[in-house]
């Protein structure tokens, strides 16, 4: 079967490698793959799902896999969109959260979060709906820095 | 085959969320503060996200090859089926945080419900957004008690606004024939049946904002049949416009 011959782990990983490339137009330090948007790649399509319900950036990932994958000469590959199981920040990797600390927003932890900057844990919540729906806004209250925090969803 | 009941029901469910979403991003740039601003603009966004899902299900149950851009943009006042509350004017803040307090705690037990639907894609998207529209009632619930038991004023302004939209909530625990087969078949939320935890959730609320319950009156309802007030032809003039000066513009 030439179609299942296509779906070896070397094409996935390729996918995957590209898609590595591909950032988030809102939070450019990470991939649609850190993210966890990206969900399968099969041989005929690749299947992403949304964050959150009304992120205006849904239609631009979209837009922006598909620039990625025509420029890789993949243009016969799909998009699908899968809303099921739902997108939660427990889809984002340990790579993920760990290059959205070093860009200055702290990532989603069902505790308390701590300041990206000096890493304290004396931190307030300024408002709970910030510059993205996927963010709230806190503050240090050691080193006094404000910063954005990826709400756990 | 077109699916009448789920058209009807998926449009009430867009509607809601797409009439509402609407009326909050009239608030961008206008909000008392900035963070006030990000936050309306925020739960308008998130509904409308909601919308775009719910209408098009309806769209596709439908099967006449409309979209849910189609739904929003090309259909006339009396096609809509949304409830009256989400069509009330903003009025000043504290009316339109009055308004938000009852949908979303509303809301949020609909979706709850909504999330063990027999129909795949509602209980998908009900359970994405639940989580979203619980941020937007904590919200609501929590400016409630900052204007309720704030300044004289805020308190005036809120009891008057809360007075105004208190007549659109009986509305939103309506059942009507329409939707009785897809209640049967658990594709819907019997709303009527969410009335005591609504009930509890808003005294709650209300006793923290040392507010009264705003005295029983007779319902104003309609809106799932397409009676509308006023306000909603002049929101579809403004928010259909381009599309309908431009049909199928893209940008």
């Amino acid at each position: 079967m030439v179609a299942a011959a296509h779906t070896t782990s070397s094409f996935k990983d390729r996918v995957l490698e590209i898609l590595s490339h591909v950032p988030d137009p809102e939070i450019p330090c990470v991939s649609v793959i850190d993210l966890g948007i990206v969900r399968d790649v099969r041989d005929d399509a690749v299947v992403i799902t949304p964050t959150y319900t009304g992120c205006p950036a849904t239609l631009a990932i979209e837009a922006d896999i598909r620039t990625a994958l025509d420029k890789a000469g993949l243009s016969a590959l799909k998009i699908e969109t899968a809303l099921t199981p739902p997108w939660s920040t427990d889809w984002i990797s340990a790579e993920g959260r760990e290059k959205l600390r070093a860009y200055g927003i702290a990532p989603p932890l069902r505790t308390a979060p701590q300041c990206p900057r000096c890493g304290s844990a004396h931190t307030e919540e300024l408002s709970r709906f910030g510059s993205t729906p996927c963010k709230s806004l806190h503050r240090c209250l050691d080193c006094r820095e404000p910063f954005d925090r990826f709400k756990c969803h | 085959m077109a699916d009448t009941a789920l058209f009807d029901y998926a449009c009430r469910l867009g509607d809601d969320s797409l009439i509402l979403g609407q009326r909050l991003s009239e608030w961008c740039g206008h909000a008392p503060m900035l963070e006030v601003d990000l936050s309306l603009a925020n739960v308008g966004l998130d509904l409308i996200g909601q919308a775009t899902h719910f209408l098009k299900l309806a769209g596709e149950a439908e099967g006449k090859g409309r979209d849910e851009d189609k739904l929003a943009f090309h259909r006339d006042v009396l096609d809509f089926k949304n409830c009256l509350l989400v069509e009330q004017p903003n009025g000043d803040f504290a009316q339109t945080i009055a308004r938000q307090f009852l949908f979303s705690n509303w809301q949020e037990l609909l979706l709850r419900e909504l999330c063990k639907s027999t129909n795949a894609t509602v209980a998908a998207v009900a359970q994405k957004a639940v989580k979203e529209v619980a941020y937007h009632a904590r919200l609501a619930n929590e400016w409630m008690v900052r204007l309720g038991d704030g300044t004289a004023e805020s308190r005036d302004r809120l009891v008057n606004g809360l007075d105004w939209m208190w007549r659109f909530s009986d509305e939103l625990f309506e059942a009507d024939a329409a939707i009785e087969p897809l209640i049967a078949s658990g594709v819907a939320c019997d709303a009527r049946k969410l009335r005591p935890e609504w009930d509890v959730r808003i005294a709650r609320v209300l006793k923290d904002a040392t507010l009264e319950r705003p005295k029983a009156r007779r319902a104003t309802v309609g809106g799932r049949k397409g009676h509308h007030s006023e306000h909603l032809g002049h929101l579809l003039t403004e928010m259909q416009f381009l599309q309908r000066a431009y049909p199928d513009a893209k940008w």
